[in-house]
């Protein structure tokens, strides 16, 4: 596993797909946050990242998805899943060590916008006034969110040889887990069990644990989406073999 | 034995891929697999890789089953597929390095440097596999499937598309190699199978038709005179025939005949025959019962050759 897990990651950074995911990711996280539309941290005038981490499982759903997309696709494409799948290695450890490397760049993806914590934390007034419990929440919660659509995007990789297919699939199932079962769940006819169909959803577990209390319930949540993706993953790669 | 193959089937939905087919090679030796494209080839060395699994059937590589055993089969196994994949964007040695890594080698930086020489790839180790031209990256795929030091080796058309000298080259790495390691080498080139192969195995829509030693083989189809002749004008069936000991006269082209006989002695027949009645021949050549004869015999496919 650990051998594939560093194959992937040095293929990330001689690709430059390391660098432009963190570059991509705080471009857009910066200039939304601090310079344009209406919701930045000096018109809302609070010391706080909300906007940071409201916008980032949008921006997550395609770069995340991007990234993943090519985990199975080009392997089946360039035929190497035939080297790679005789080799002295299980389907699983094939899975799981691309699975951490993707949400290793998830994690360095996320690295760089701690300068966003600094900075605030001065603009505090107070300074050093910020919400620092809801912090650490949040970002928690974005790299349990990040394996969560890690796991979805290997899915959908495994599935077809075409990565521009792999990469639409990937953003809406995404997007369906995270925005849409919300969305049916606020649907006037489902009154009765609205709520649960919203528990299903990533969103809501994602801003229970933004609020900056460590939930078990939710944790156990995360790693069940995860491992529930890693394991219809691996019986796509393993459909050869039916 | 190092690969014991018994009663193996692979059929995807009707089509039958292979069928029943039984075969072993022991230690040391190097088999050639030989048939026409879409005869099965293929699939057998992919279910040998444990890429695939038999429909039915069961086969043993080093003793492991390839069913209950997968990853100590693997372990054993060094395979180069058919259209030898690779990942492009890696560099040689990264590669190799990589592989050396997932095939458990004790010391793979030591390995890697051996496998370089032993394929020599010594000037291009230090380029990106998209760099190197088809025979280089042969020799690559050709290193990955050595670098874990496996019993067997399983080669899939490992000569395809090269050039008259990498072929030649291919051809004497992979004879090396056979010093010490069982090789299973699949292709539908005969003079392949003459120049490296101790051993054959024919095998036609799925079955094998034939499984022996190249000599077995050769004298198994002698003992028959084949002689193509051509005369300058018309010739009557009557009077070929009439040729002493001719068992069968066939012409294939303008005047040209195929001429067979059971008699050692039937070219002498033939030439004094021409002489005797004052025939003019433009060619008469002796057709040796090659292996490629066998094999369209066999395989009753002229096409696909």
């Amino acid at each position: 596993m650990w051998v594939i897990y560093k194959k992937e990651i040095r293929s990330f950074l001689s690709s430059l797909t390391a660098f432009i995911v963190m570059v991509v990711f705080l471009i857009i996280t910066g200039l939304l946050m601090w310079v344009f539309g209406g919701n930045t941290v000096f018109d809302l005038g609070i010391s706080s990242m909300v906007v940071m981490f409201n916008l980032a499982p949008y921006v997550f759903i395609f770069l995340v998805s991007a990234v993943t997309m090519r985990s199975f696709s080009e392997e089946k494409r360039l035929g190497t899943l035939e080297t790679l799948s005789t080799r002295p290695i299980s389907d699983l450890g094939v899975i799981l060590g691309k699975y951490f490397a993707n949400v290793t760049l998830v994690i360095f993806a996320l690295l760089p916008t701690l300068i966003y914590y600094y900075s605030i934390s001065e603009l505090g007034d107070p300074t050093g006034n910020i919400d620092t419990g809801a912090m650490w929440g949040s970002y928690f919660g974005l790299i349990l969110l990040g394996a969560a659509y890690t796991s979805i995007g290997m899915f959908a990789s495994a599935i077809t040889e075409n990565q521009i297919v792999a990469l639409i699939l990937s953003m809406l199932i995404c997007l369906v887990s995270y925005e849409v079962l919300g969305m049916v769940g606020e649907i006037k006819a489902l009154e009765g069990i609205g709520k649960s169909i919203h528990w299903f959803g990533l969103d809501f577990h994602y801003y229970s644990l933004s609020r900056g209390v460590l939930d078990t319930r939710d944790l156990v949540y995360f790693i069940s989406f995860s491992g529930l993706f890693i394991w219809i993953t691996k019986l796509v790669y393993e459909s050869r073999k039916w | 034995m190092s690969i014991e193959v018994t009663n193996l089937t692979k059929k995807y939905g009707d089509q039958v891929a292979v069928n029943h087919i039984s075969f072993q090679a022991g230690k040391g030796e190097i088999v050639g697999f030989l048939g026409p494209n879409g005869a099965g080839k293929s699939t057998t060395m992919k279910i040998l890789t444990c890429f695939i699994p038999p429909t039915e059937g069961t086969a043993k590589v080093c003793g492991f089953d390839i069913g209950e055993k997968s990853i100590e089969v693997r372990k054993h196994v060094g395979y180069l597929p058919e259209h030898n994949p690779l990942y492009l964007e890696m560099y040689v040695k990264e590669y190799l390095r990589f592989a050396a890594e997932l095939g458990k080698t004790k010391n793979p930086a030591q390995r890697v440097k051996e496998v370089i020489a032993l394929t020599r790839l010594e000037s291009e180790q230090h380029k990106k596999i998209r760099q190197l031209s088809k025979g280089y990256r042969q020799r690559v795929g050709l290193a990955q499937a050595i670098i874990h030091d496996p019993e067997v080796l399983i080669l899939d058309e490992p000569t395809s598309g090269l050039d008259p000298n990498q072929v030649i080259e291919i051809r004497d790495l992979i004879k090396n190699l056979g010093k010490e390691k069982t090789i299973m080498i699949s292709t539908h080139i005969m003079q392949e199978v003459e120049a490296i192969c101790d051993r054959v195995i024919i095998i036609d829509k799925g079955n094998i038709v034939a499984d022996d030693t190249l000599e077995n083989l050769r004298n198994s189809a002698a003992g028959k005179v084949i002689i193509r002749i051509q005369f300058a004008e018309k010739m009557d069936a009557e009077k070929i025939k009439s040729i002493p000991n001719c068992d069968k006269a066939t012409e294939t082209e303008n005047n040209t005949w195929l001429l067979e006989s059971a008699d050692s002695a039937f070219r002498q027949q033939v030439s004094q025959f021409a002489l005797k009645n004052n025939y003019e021949v433009l060619e008469l050549v002796s057709e040796k019962n090659t292996l490629e004869e066998i094999f369209r015999k066999l395989t009753g496919n002229v096409g696909h050759l």
